[in-house]
């Protein structure tokens, strides 16, 4: 060590010519001059540190601490929540509470991490900055719902409320004693939303029921999408049929500590490598740029899979130029009945604010007149068998982003035969993982078996307690 | 006898200004190695909100981490895409460094050059690195470019290919350092002794002997510091492959760093193989600084 | 007379050859940046439709409002970049020199070994001991928070090479020898003489260590987790990822020019310093 201390010292020695060099070129009063502002900058940040000048909230004020990974359900309580007050954009005001939004993106377990971070210091944080609410999807509910991190329905006083709900619904938030604890505002049934236009250049009709026709089953949707591509479009990415597939296996993600590979995801695999070869299906990863340029006419993608507030979320129908804006999309139930994503309410244990976490959840996802607002404005399929029967019958549901097609039928009949029994708390790490590692045998960079363990390899990077 | 005991009383003085160096450096650094070496010993990871261990388990985690082949292809998928930018780095900072020192050159604009070379170093990797993404991805504008003036038929995936995404990296790295590796070297250049150069002229030797026989030897120490430096910094890659391909390292693993899989430990608190990972890393570090002060003395023996 | 002629012609031809290559070069590393500053003033449908143009458009502002008013809390991302990085410029400048000093101008036992520990130390990268540190930073209760960002910076092996060169250089120990005999303190003489002597120095280190901590991405990304405590790179790598800016590009270009603009202005405006002096100061010596 010490001669390779002396060695070091040696060739540094001479590097450091430079450093009496550098320091001769500047004088002293261009040094002064560069001092002087950092110490400066020095001084107000620490004032700022002390009291953020963009933040709204004094600091007397009691705070409601909310969870989340996007924006979306933020946007619900903005624009539902009776005397919801925005101060900012991650600011809010209840009454004389101050409701304060910390958003981490799911990627990459981030959202979770950092959910457990806190929530395992939840006893010993001060009452501001205890959670006293978080979201959870159905991927990883499980993992918190089977926890005493939530708080039942019952000991919020809310679970007699819940008739009207989807029965799947409730079961995702569970535990395994029986107690419910969580809520949602939405059912999550899903479809097939396709280009209006493609459909009748290359179908020949834009008819929801014959464009059904043509993506009745995998073979059928493999025909169209050969069609497609002859035609000069997409079908779609291979990552959006994942779920479609994923949502209809035989058995859990992960069986006694052991990952185990569906058959369906097996012909997920088998059946998009075919269509990614043919230049039918692209690989684009959902969210992205490139996927996201379906939306209008210029991406020439036929269709994307997603649920209702995939309507909302990710056409951007307010914005000029999309597919959305001119009313072009159409909704039909695709290959297999499936269902994605929804978000769930949960109360965190501990809070210092039950009685307000109870009227929130309550009034979000039970309160009629908030559900039907949230269905008829922000094109949202909510968890209410009754507010979707009353849409399905009438023309408020009929969407102008769909050309003035009534979804609503479907929906509610996909969201009643929703089963949800081979859900796992590892589904997010599992799926996220396996189309990460497809890709790369999609885009021919690896083989099948090299590609699956990748996959497995990933999956116990991220849960040391599973085997292949 | 009273004035050398008043030295000694001053030197006491070198040890209060050498205390906050020391505590410092012990508590963040030195007893973070030694728990990193403690910890790879231990099974110790979290599943959801529950914890595992920490249970003394051996060498277990080493022996987990050294049975797959993976670590080797990640230290050379990080040593291939340090020397894909590390060579052009250095050529063209040697290049650059010769003309802005040749006198008979008296180039115009040294300072505007030397002021453009420099400046991505200072540029945030992760925010350069977000920036050729955007830039690289498959409907994004350098796509469009190409295929508009013809060169490609249809949008090249960059990162799908093990290659593209390599040199991407690489050209990032490259465009980070050269300018820095310039100045250095520079600066070194200038300091070798002019009448060196005059006499060599006066012997009638051409400028490229001179640049062989005069300015390289000269400058090996400076060269030797550069490599050196470099190589460490790459080995610590991280931030921008982490960032170009959201920590996958895809195509299949071939843009993964040591680094980024340490980050991926990290991350899911697996503090055990991480742990190990970590004691790996430190070696190799050590044995790379190692060799090439070897090879340097070496090399100034046979001189 | 011929023959001089030639060697004019060869310069002039070597001359222009080396403008060539390097306006090319400097074409490579610009061109990037020209981009994000066109592509940050465009809208998100022009980027979606348009694909490549080197033409500014007009929606720098459209874009700046909707990224201030979004939910990535840029503005405090930069507060937390400029707080942090200043502190670690401060502290690692002051701490370093005054380890420097100790070095240079006292003679005791163990000096020698010190010196030795400190340089062969100087090679260990930060990402090895970062388990170690975490866990210890996760026990202080410092998780979370910018003590573990800025304390460490004291014990900055880098920056005190550097001061020891300077001082070996520059500083005279019949100085410090004068101020003792008017009866100054030893802390006072290093406060007083030997900090201000350094000034060239400490200039140049604070810049670069306010660089390199502002550019930070691997710790501050482990240790921050509350959104308003993060940094800008952190920020950033959050881009990279799901559905932030609703998909809206323009945003996208506008949060990276955001947080590399602040650089690039300081850089230009101090550059003739930053990168001048190095030939400036080989030319004298």
């Amino acid at each position: 060590m010490k001669n390779l201390a002396r060695k070091a010292l040696a060739v540094m020695m001479a590097a450091a010519m430079t450093v009496p060099m550098v320091a001769c070129g500047g004088s002293t009063e261009t040094a002064t001059d560069t001092a002087a502002p950092a110490e400066e900058a020095a001084e107000t940040t620490t004032e700022e540190a002390a009291a953020p000048a963009e933040s709204t909230i004094p600091a007397d004020a009691h705070i409601l601490n909310i969870y989340a990974w996007n924006e979306e359900y933020k946007s619900r309580m903005e624009a539902h929540y009776p005397g919801y007050e925005t101060l900012s954009a991650t600011e809010g005001k209840i009454g004389d509470t101050y409701v304060k939004w910390n958003i981490t993106p799911s990627d990459d377990n981030a959202y979770q991490n950092n959910l457990d971070e806190t929530l395992l210091k939840q006893a010993d944080a001060a009452d501001n900055d205890k959670i006293d609410i978080f979201l959870v999807e159905a991927d990883y509910a499980l993992k918190y719902v089977d926890t005493d991190y939530t708080m039942s329905m019952a000991d919020l006083g809310i679970d007699g409320d819940m008739a009207d709900q989807y029965e799947y619904t409730k079961q995702i938030v569970t535990d395994s004693n029986g107690n419910l604890k969580g809520s949602s505002w939405q059912a999550c049934s899903a479809g097939l939303i396709y280009n209006r236009e493609a459909a009748k250049e290359v179908l020949g009709s834009d008819d929801p029921a014959d464009v059904q026709a043509a993506v009745a089953n995998w073979d059928k949707s493999a025909e169209t999408a050969q069609k497609m591509a002859a035609a000069g479009y997409t079908m779609c990415s291979v990552n959006d049929t994942y779920r479609t597939y994923s949502n209809n296996v035989s058995g859990k993600w992960v069986q006694d500590d052991k990952i185990v590979l569906d058959p369906n995801m097996e012909k997920w695999i088998d059946d998009s490598k075919a269509l990614v070869d043919a230049g039918a299906e692209d690989t684009d990863d959902l969210w992205g740029d490139d996927w996201a340029k379906g939306k209008t006419p210029e991406g020439k993608v036929f269709c994307y899979f997603g649920p209702a507030w995939f309507f909302n979320f990710c056409l951007d129908a307010d914005k000029e130029g999309t597919i959305a804006n001119q009313g072009g999309w159409g909704f039909c139930e695709g290959p297999q009945s499936y269902y994605w994503g929804g978000t769930w309410i949960c109360a965190a244990t501990g809070t210092d604010d039950a009685d307000l976490v109870a009227d929130i959840i309550k009034t979000m996802t039970t309160d009629k007149a908030v559900l039907k607002d949230i269905a008829t404005q922000d094109q949202d399929c909510v968890n209410s068998k009754s507010v979707l029967a009353e849409l399905a019958g009438s023309d408020e549901g009929n969407m102008a982003l769909l050309g003035g097609q009534n979804p609503y039928a479907q929906l509610a009949a996909g969201a009643e035969g929703i089963d949800l029994s081979n859900l796992s708390s590892y589904d997010q790490g599992c799926n996220e993982e396996l189309q990460g590692a497809m890709k790369n045998y999609f885009e021919g960079n690896q083989t099948k078996e090299e590609a699956l363990d990748a996959f497995y390899k990933a999956v116990i990077e991220k849960y040391p307690n599973l085997s292949k | 006898m009273k004035k050398q005991s008043k030295v000694v009383q001053y030197n006491k003085w070198g040890y209060i200004f050498l205390l906050p160096f020391m505590i410092v450096y012990i508590v963040f650094q030195l007893i973070p190695l030694i728990s990193t070496i403690y910890n790879s010993f231990f099974e110790n990871y979290r599943v959801g909100l529950q914890q595992i261990g920490p249970n003394f388990i051996g060498i277990q985690n080493y022996v987990q981490l050294f049975s797959t082949p993976d670590i080797w292809q990640y230290l050379a998928n990080t040593m291939i895409m340090w020397i894909m930018g590390f060579i052009p780095q250095i050529l063209v900072s040697l290049l650059l460094g010769a003309w802005f020192t040749n006198p008979s050159l008296r180039l115009k604009g040294q300072q505007f050059f030397k002021t453009v070379i420099y400046l991505p170093n200072l540029i945030m990797a992760s925010a350069f690195a977000m920036l050729f993404f955007t830039l690289f991805s498959n409907e994004g504008p350098i796509n469009s470019m190409l295929v508009g003036a013809g060169f490609f038929a249809e949008n090249y995936k960059w990162l799908s290919h093990t290659l593209s995404a390599r040199s991407l990296v690489a050209l990032m790295n490259f465009l980070m350092w050269f300018g820095n590796t310039t100045i250095l070297l520079m600066s070194g250049m200038l300091g070798i002794d002019p009448s060196l150069y005059e006499a060599a002229e006066v012997d009638g030797a051409s400028s490229t002997q001179i640049f062989y026989k005069i300015t390289l030897p000269l400058l090996r120490p400076i060269l030797i510091y550069v490599m050196i430096t470099s190589l460490i910094g790459g080995l610590q890659m991280f931030d921008v492959p982490q960032i170009l391909t959201n920590g996958t390292g895809d195509p299949a693993r071939t843009t993964m760093t040591l680094i980024m899989y340490l980050n991926k430990h990290l991350y899911s608190k697996n503090f055990g193989l991480g742990g190990a990972l970590s004691v790996f890393l430190f070696v190799v570090t050590a044995i790379l600084s190692i060799l090439v002060f070897r090879i340097n003395n070496a090399t100034e023996k046979k001189n | 007379m011929n023959n001089k002629e030639e060697s004019n012609f060869g310069r002039t031809t070597k001359v222009i050859g080396c403008y060539i290559v390097l306006i090319l070069i400097t074409i490579i590393c610009l061109f990037w940046f020209y981009l994000l500053f066109v592509n940050a003033s465009r809208s998100n449908s022009e980027l979606s439709s348009g694909g490549f143009t080197m033409l500014f458009s007009t929606h720098a502002l459209d874009n700046w409002n909707n990224l201030v008013h979004g939910t990535l809390p840029i503005l405090y991302g930069l507060r937390n970049s400029v707080f942090v990085a200043a502190c670690t410029a401060i502290l690692s400048v002051y701490f370093s020199t005054m380890t420097a000093y100790a070095i240079h101008a006292y003679d005791f036992k163990l000096k020698k070994y010190v010196y030795a520990f400190i340089l062969a130390v100087m090679m260990i990268p930060t990402q090895v001991t970062v388990l170690g540190f975490l866990q210890l930073i996760d026990k202080m209760k410092m998780d979370d928070s910018f003590i573990p960002l800025i304390v460490p910076s004291i014990a900055a092996p880098i920056t005190f090479f550097y001061m020891k060169q300077y001082m070996d250089s520059t500083l005279s120990i019949s100085l410090v020898e004068a101020a003792r005999i008017d009866g100054a303190g030893e802390f006072r003489i290093f406060n007083t003489i030997v900090f201000p002597l350094m000034k060239p120095a400490i200039a140049v280190q604070i810049i670069f260590t306010f660089v390199t901590s502002w550019n930070n991405y691997f710790v501050p990304a482990l240790v921050l987790h509350t959104d308003k405590k993060k940094t800008l790179p952190i920020l950033i790598a959050q881009l990279r990822s799901a559905d932030w800016l609703k998909f809206d590009m323009g945003q996208v270009y506008m949060m990276i020019a955001f947080s590399i603009a602040p650089v690039i202005i300081v850089y230009l405006i101090l550059s003739r310093f930053i990168v001048g002096g190095v030939s400036l100061g080989g030319v004298k010596e």
